[in-house]
């Protein structure tokens, strides 16, 4: 098996069986994170750019950790002090850095679409590490691995997502690959967050936490963005936190063996409280390293690897 | 006598009678000197162009269209403009003023006449509405309109300020010519790239939302009614704005209003394609959206095409779409949209889309030109209803290619465009 798409530019139209076959392959991957010697040689000689066009530690990280534990030669690119401040166009960056032979580029870009506009004027392959707030299936893919992995399964999943949804990528591509994938998903937001016609993804929509809750068996907490309150979407954050916040209270609204996920970094006490945070139901760490194992996944099967790990 | 030309065998469409049907028209002089209504043409001679099977028109006229010059004359100048105009079928054109510097002052308008001497179609200036189209003071509207400003705009952006759009109505009655309106309050529009729908919402993208034109739309038509001054709606592109239009259309206020070809031909689905040439302002709305401008055409509550043609150039268009200027190149495809999608679609009549591109325009600005009247500037726009061709913009004669109607296969086409009874294009 391998798989149809080419680029992962997001989790909008890939199949079932791509995905599946991703979260597959990274069970095998997280079996080499556990080893003593952590790495595989299975992408030697493979060149990977890492293109940040935004801030960002954790994606980066975890990117970069994957390419390493996958034996590819890696090369960092950032905004800051690069040839973006001088004011050359993606393209001609990207055709620049494609010049010195490079395989695949993962890019992190703050306008929706940028690695779409890529994919269309480069060779490489291309992996979206998140465009603005329109994806981030990397996210969606290990948020998806990790629900897996508890529940055995996620056809039938009653996911609530809770926040920002308006301004979330991580929440368009957890719609698409839990749709995808049979899941039943819900969004729960102050209608300022809610972004129009959000209902046509064929999601529930919800203003009132606590109706959201009800009945369900996984959370999925987004970050608050501290300047929504400045750009006036919200009064502030101490009603957003009282209404909107996840605290131990409001767990019991749950269904029995429910989960708390959260893509980070957190707001402690604004859209999650600390106890919730650490609780025993929590995967908020689990998240972190399985997404280490679910990019070893993306990167190998892009490059052309088969379901099967290969071995040395 | 100079000029002198019979065009035989066509058909021909002047909505100012409402004569849709085989005739000569006999040019001398560079005016019409008369019209001869047959069933069976026999006119020969050596001045006699045939014409079979083709539509004979009033000149088109493109009464919203953004030249470059000053200030951008790598994207378009007025030479140039006015060569894509011509191929395109339009006689004549009005040009905004959001050039650089901006068309503020009457120098700026002199400027523009002069260098339209060389063009081979008619150019008609648009002044703005205030001082470096900054929305804060206004112009100096009767000095400008002396010398030739046709109507005034700060078209590219809404007046922001209701007072003075207020006190810049009631002071363009002086001169008797139309402020045309960009609708559209820019903080509801919150720097939005594409239409606020389903679609931003699924593509992550900054919406603008119909309210942003419709809120500014219902403003002018009370600021219309309060000021007894003249406003035209640009490029209508909301189901909102064409129903608030239509009402007051009843109630005899003085409003007219204009649609583009992209507003009638689009949806801001394609927008899934992160074509930064599909960007324009106002966006590509819904397919709700589509068919209301449509029907508002058809009855009446939109009085002309107009093509925003809105020249940009490749390095600045092939960024990442939140980056991108607005705005597409439309003076060379809108006559071949406007026959394809509303005439052979039976949305439109001929005489109602001619109208449309030629009587309207012309009453509205009150220029020259929109009927085949004896003694009327030959001003004539000959179209080849049946020709199907493909949209190349290689061909194009802007000095742009910012479209995103590349490859497609449209059926109707200009031909023939007559200027002052001289052939300015001519494809035949």
């Amino acid at each position: 098996m391998s798989l149809k798409i080419r680029h992962l530019l997001g989790l909008e139209g890939v199949s079932a069986d791509d995905i599946r076959l991703i979260l597959d392959t990274a069970v095998s991957f997280k079996e080499v994170l556990a080893r003593k010697i952590p790495k595989v040689p299975t992408l030697r000689g493979t060149t990977v750019v890492n293109l940040f066009y935004e801030p960002s530690t954790r994606t980066r990280l975890s990117f970069e950790l994957a390419e390493k534990r996958l034996s590819a030669d890696t090369v960092n690119f950032s905004t800051s002090g690069s040839s973006v401040v001088k004011g050359e166009s993606l393209k001609d960056t990207v055709w620049n850095i494609e010049a010195m032979k490079i395989d695949i580029i993962v890019i992190r870009h703050s306008a929706s679409g940028a690695p779409h506009y890529l994919a269309t004027c480069c060779r490489s392959t291309v992996i979206n590490a998140g465009d603005g707030s329109h994806e981030h299936p990397t996210q969606g893919l290990l948020d998806m691995f990790t629900m897996r992995e508890k529940y055995g399964r996620l056809e039938g999943l009653k996911v609530v997502i809770v926040g920002d949804i308006k301004h979330s990528r991580v929440a368009r591509s957890n719609i698409w690959g839990l749709l995808t994938m049979g899941a039943e998903v819900a969004v729960c937001g102050p209608p300022t967050l809610l972004p129009v016609e959000i209902e046509k993804f064929g999601v529930r929509v919800y203003d009132d936490l606590d109706e959201a809750l009800r009945g369900a068996d996984i959370v999925n907490i987004l970050r608050l963005q501290k300047e929504r309150q400045k750009a006036g979407l919200l009064p502030s954050l101490r009603e957003y936190s009282h209404y909107y916040g996840i605290t131990r209270a409001r767990l019991d609204l749950l269904n029995d063996n429910f989960t708390i996920m959260h893509p980070g970094p957190m707001n402690r006490g604004i859209e999650i409280s600390s106890e919730v945070a650490e609780g025993p139901y929590s995967v908020i760490l689990p998240q972190v390293t399985n997404g280490v194992a679910v990019r070893m996944a993306v990167l190998y099967l892009l490059s052309g690897g088969k379901g099967k790990v290969d071995e040395e | 006598m100079k000029n002198d030309m019979v065009l035989d065998g066509g058909k021909v469409v002047d909505p100012a009678t409402g004569y849709f049907g085989p005739a000569t028209v006999f040019i001398s002089d560079g005016k019409i000197e008369r019209i001869e209504k047959h069933k069976k043409s026999r006119t020969a001679g050596a001045d006699v162009i045939r014409l079979d099977g083709m539509i004979v028109c009033p000149g088109f006229i493109d009464m919203h269209v953004h030249l470059r010059e000053p200030g951008n004359e790598d994207e378009e100048t007025i030479i140039s403009g006015c060569e894509a105009a011509a191929a395109g079928g339009f006689t004549s054109i009005a040009c905004m003023p959001n050039t650089d510097p901006p068309l503020d002052n009457a120098g700026a308008i002199e400027y523009i006449n002069n260098r339209a001497l060389m063009a081979p179609i008619k150019v008609y200036p648009v002044g703005a509405i205030t001082v470096g189209r900054k929305g804060e003071t206004m112009t100096e509207m009767m000095e400008m309109s002396a010398c030739g400003a046709v109507a005034f705009s700060d078209d590219g952006s809404g007046v922001q300020n209701n007072d003075l759009m207020r006190r810049a109505l009631e002071y363009s009655r002086t001169c008797g010519v139309p402020i045309i309106s960009h609708c559209e309050y820019a903080d509801l529009a919150a720097s939005g790239v594409m239409n606020e729908g389903f679609i931003s919402t699924r593509l992550g993208m900054r919406g603008i939302p119909a309210i942003a034109e419709e809120l500014m739309v219902a403003r002018e038509i009370m600021l219309a009614s309060l000021t007894q001054g003249k406003v035209h709606i640009a490029h209508v592109s909301t189901a909102g704005s064409v129903e608030l239009i239509r009402k007051v259309k009843k109630a005899k206020i003085q409003i007219t209003a204009e649609a583009t070809p992209h507003h009638f031909s689009l949806t801001d689905e394609l927008i899934k394609s992160f074509d930064t040439n599909l960007k324009v302002n106002p966006p590509l709305r819904s397919q709700k959206d589509v068919e209301a401008v449509i029907k508002g055409l058809a009855d009446g509550t939109i009085d002309c095409i107009a093509s925003d043609h809105a020249p940009h150039s490749v390095e600045e268009k092939e960024l990442e779409f939140d980056y991108a200027p607005f705005g597409m190149i439309g003076l060379e495809t809108a006559v071949g949209l406007a026959i394809t999608r509303l005439i052979h679609k039976k949305n439109l009549t001929w005489i109602e889309t001619v109208e449309k591109m030629s009587t309207a325009p012309a009453r509205i600005l009150d220029i020259a030109g929109g009927t085949l009247n004896e003694g009327e500037p030959a001003d004539i726009t000959v179209i080849d209803p049946d020709l199907q061709w493909t949209v190349n913009p290689g061909e194009f004669k802007s000095l742009s290619r910012n479209t995103p109607f590349a490859g497609w296969k449209l059926k109707g086409k200009a031909v023939m465009t007559i200027v002052d009874g001289n052939v300015v294009y001519s494809s035949l």
